[in-house]
């Protein structure tokens, strides 16, 4: 079991921008966007890291070496890293939770997408990568917490035990889920997590939705959606926001479950695909 | 999109149907349900008063009715609807025939977060469902027809306000229809169980007084029949002792035991109308006598006859260069409103069915474009924008096209109506709603929108007798079955003629069962034959008329001819050479039929 946060789930856009007009240095502020969009603009200060290069690999030399290579230094550094992306969120906790992983626990999520960052008119900058001191350490010292994730062979225990204790948890959409899903997950889609204006709804509205479908605050869950873990990410904060302390995320999620043949249900006796106007 | 409508926060617009209290009522029935505290019969009573309906078999979810008077939603209600389907439900809503609005597959213990989103925004599912004055629909042509004499709108809202909650009717023997018609010709009056059609009248001391034909025991089922014209004339002050007289009898004197002989209809009929209306009379006289003074309709809308737009100088509406379609569009889904310069858009649905993303611009262009700035749901299962400025059409075509809701064809023969069926309904036992969707991709791809002889023809489906797709006042109606062809079971349809509604409102005629893979080509072939068989300038509706009257030339005189063709454009070959014809839509699997009971019929 974890302990609680010290560092927040968010850090609302107001008083990032603060910190970045102060130039407080105990801030790192990482990018998920694609390398281009990066570019064109971004946060002050913000250094890139593409998603797509993050889940390149669950190695940890290589994932602290890749963060290494952007100027962070998981060993020994102390700064609070803030992830923003474009993508409600999601990227930007996938890249979070990767940190956690690698047992680096200063992180926070930005509460809006870099769109509604600049719709709120706080600044911008252009151009590449000012920051990126490469700091080669030969000496890593990386202690993984691996109680926050989840591979197959976790969940095909959770599946097959009768007594566990443990949720399984479905945050793809409705219809994917009444499809098929792994058996005995329930299912929360993702979006009921997010908010119109910021990547996450509020503590209450949150736990609200988590007490009306029986979910304890004892219950140990485990987040999963279609491919890589990023909006499994974004779900697995929303329950760090209310103070889960125990969630893991099934980072390869159904995309591996599938590949290797693993068993799925579904719902088989109402045609409601054809509901849906997409 | 330029915005030059300030947001206001306009209390005639947005009505506050919900009540907060009601949401925590909710969250307490399904948990004490799920905690087993209360009986599987007792919670069903209580959902359906809060607008939840069993999902097709599976105890778990729920649909989520939401009960939206005269069809009325605000922009801020329809993006709050977006997003409640996106986090709680499919990710698309879907338009019914009685103008409300469903969310499908919600799962159970999240209705009360949806109830609190809903309650949020003032709308309400209270009494959507089960066994009370289900939602007030109105006419999407109230307020704007050309042939209307005033805007019957503020009688409508006044009148759901003044049932929803009332005690008087939170226990009929069955549900209760009331439908305001903005005139005789855009009458869905007589399937109501009370219709109401606007009409102005000398009273006799040479001033005009406002009031309504009152049509009463109509309704679509298994039966169904047409109501009858209680009165010459109504006056509005008649309007709610009337009202509350026909639900005062239903109450006392309806059917609570057969199960599906207990809407206010068999009564009126069993009874014989003459002498169900001496009892309506006497009853209002009863009700006048010993209602309370506080007792009155609510009518607070400003009337909007007098709007115009005078900004331009009303020449022929002719854009240079139009967007590619936008004449084709244009043909089909405008219509001129009494108020010069003015017009109403409809936006037509593949079988009613929204995406959360469409909601979300249609809220953005209904502020943009409309001068009332609300949407409406048509019976059609579509939407009418009202009061948009002839002149900014183009501007207001792009917009919805670039959200695919510039489709063609929202009146006629291409406006194909299909209830939610196999895909939510434990009553189904066809797949209408995919069959009405490829009905109607396939009359569009053969144009049939721009051709004037089907402006008048109508396509309603239902997955089973029940009307919910409304399959009896179509010029072509169906009703879901199953039926044996070649010892093999087959998802199939009863199919109907002649159906309208209007001043010559009609019931359909069961004339043929025909295999749900057969429903396209007999329809094709219909269209064939009536284009040999037409006299100049004869609409197809009119020469089903014809047909059905055994006035037709000497090819097909009578049904019986057309039944002839009809047969055999729906025969099937061995099951062997062609499986799939015995499989229904959106199936690969062998037909086999699996209802539940149902709770409701709409």
């Amino acid at each position: 079991m974890m302990l609680a946060r010290r560092y927040p789930v968010l850090v609302e856009p107001e008083e990032l921008y603060k910190r970045i007009k102060d130039k407080d240095p105990s801030i790192f502020v990482i990018d998920v966007r694609r390398e281009e969009e990066y570019t064109r603009e971004h946060i002050p200060s913000a250094v890139s890291l593409p998603l797509a290069k993050v889940i390149e690999s669950m190695d940890a030399s290589a994932l602290a070496g890749l963060f290494s290579s952007i100027g962070l230094d998981i060993s020994s550094s102390t700064k609070h890293v803030i992830v923003y992306d474009d993508t409600f969120g999601a990227l930007a906790a996938r890249v979070a939770w990767t940190l956690e992983y690698l047992g680096y626990e200063r992180v926070s999520l930005l509460s809006v997408t870099y769109n509604m960052w600049k719709e709120l008119g706080f600044d911008v900058e252009h151009g590449k990568s000012s920051s990126s001191i490469i700091t080669s350490n030969s000496n890593l010292s990386i202690s993984v917490n691996s109680s926050i994730l989840a591979d197959y062979e976790y969940i095909k225990n959770i599946v097959n035990s009768k007594s566990s204790k443990s949720r399984l948890l479905d945050v793809r959409e409705r219809l994917n889920y009444l499809d098929h899903h792994i058996p005995n997950a329930i299912n929360i889609p993702w979006k009921a997590f997010s908010a119109e204006d910021r990547i996450l709804k509020s503590k209450d509205e949150i736990a609200r939705i988590l007490r009306n479908r029986k979910i304890s605050m004892n219950d140990e869950v485990v987040v999963y959606c279609g491919s890589v873990g990023t909006l499994s990410g974004l779900s697995y904060y929303a329950l760090r926001l209310v103070g889960h302390s125990n969630v893991r995320l099934y980072a390869k999620s159904l995309k591996e479950w599938r590949s290797l043949n693993l068993p799925l249900e579904g719902f088989k006796n109402a045609h409601y695909w054809d509901l849906s106007a997409e | 999109m330029q915005k030059n409508i300030e947001e206001t926060n306009d209390a005639s617009v947005t009505e506050q149907w919900g009540l907060p209290e009601e949401v925590r009522s909710v969250e307490e029935m399904v948990r004490l349900y799920r905690e087993g505290k209360i009986s599987d019969e007792e919670f069903r009573r209580f959902r359906l008063q809060h607008g939840m309906y069993g999902s097709r078999l599976n105890k778990d979810y729920t649909m989520v009715r939401i009960k939206v008077p005269a069809g009325i939603l605000t922009p801020r209600q329809l993006v709050r609807i977006a997003k409640l389907s996106e986090d709680f439900s499919i990710g698309s809503a879907h338009v019914t025939t009685r103008q409300n609005i469903q969310l499908h597959w919600v799962y159970l213990d999240d209705a009360p977060a949806v109830e609190q989103g809903l309650v949020e925004v003032g709308l309400t599912t209270r009494e959507a469902c089960g066994n009370t004055v289900r939602n007030v629909t109105c006419s999407p042509f109230a307020g704007i027809c050309i042939n209307e004499p005033f805007d019957v709108t503020p009688y409508a809202k006044a009148l759901a306000r003044f049932f929803l909650r009332n005690p008087m009717c939170q226990n009929l023997p069955r549900k209760f229809k009331f439908n305001f018609a903005c005139c005789d010709e855009h009458s869905y009056a007589r399937i109501a169980d009370v219709g109401l059609v606007p009409m102005i009248n000398d009273d006799g001391n040479g001033r005009l007084v406002r009031g309504f034909k009152v049509y009463i025991g109509g309704g679509l089922g298994p039966a169904s029949y047409l109501a009858e014209e209680l009165e010459e004339f109504t006056p509005e002050d008649m309007l709610l002792p009337t009202a509350m007289a026909v639900i005062r009898l239903f109450d006392r004197l309806g059917d609570r035991e057969k199960m599906h002989r207990n809407r206010m209809r068999y009564l009126v009929h069993d009874m014989g109308f003459e002498k169900f209306r001496e009892l309506v009379l006497k009853e209002r006289s009863i009700v006048n006598l010993t209602k309370s003074v506080l007792v009155k309709l609510d009518i607070k809308d400003k009337d909007k006859a007098q709007l115009q737009d005078d900004s331009y100088d009303h020449i022929e509406f002719k854009p240079l260069n139009p967007p590619d379609g936008f004449d084709r569009w244009y043909s089909s889904n405008v219509v001129k409103q009494k108020q010069r310069g003015y017009v109403t858009v409809l936006i037509p649905l593949q079988a009613g069915d929204v995406t959360a993303r469409q909601l979300r611009a249609l809220a953005d262009i209904c502020k943009e474009f409309s001068l009332e700035r609300y949407v409406i749901t048509t019976p059609w299962q579509g939407f009418a924008i009202r009061f948009v400025k002839e002149y900014r059409l183009v501007e207001l075509y792009n917009a919805l096209k670039e959200v695919g809701l510039a489709n063609y064809g929202a009146l006629g023969i291409t406006a194909v109506v299909g209830c939610t069926s196999t895909t939510s309904c434990n009553l189904a036992i066809t797949n209408a709603h995919r069959l009405a969707k490829e009905i109607r991709s396939r009359l569009i791809e053969l144009g049939l929108d721009m051709d004037q002889a089907f402006k008048d023809t109508t396509i309603k489906l239902s997955g089973c007798p029940n009307s919910c797709g409304q399959h009896m006042i179509a010029t072509i109606g169906f009703f879901g079955a199953a039926i044996r062809i070649n010892n093999t079971l087959t998802p199939a349809y009863n199919m109907l003629l002649g159906g309208k509604v209007g001043k010559d409102n009609a019931l359909g005629t069961v004339v043929a069962r025909v295999p749900a893979k057969r429903i396209i080509n007999v329809i094709l072939r219909l269209i064939d034959v009536y284009k040999q068989e037409r006299k100049d300038g004869e609409s197809f509706a009119s020469w089903i008329d014809r047909v059905l009257k055994g006035e037709g030339n000497v090819n097909v005189k009578d049904i019986h001819a057309l039944k002839t063709i009809i047969d055999e454009a729906a025969r099937l070959p061995e099951p062997d050479k062609e499986p799939e014809a015995y499989m229904d839509y959106g199936s690969d699997n062998r037909f086999i039929v699996k209802t539940a009971k149902g709770e409701c019929a709409a």
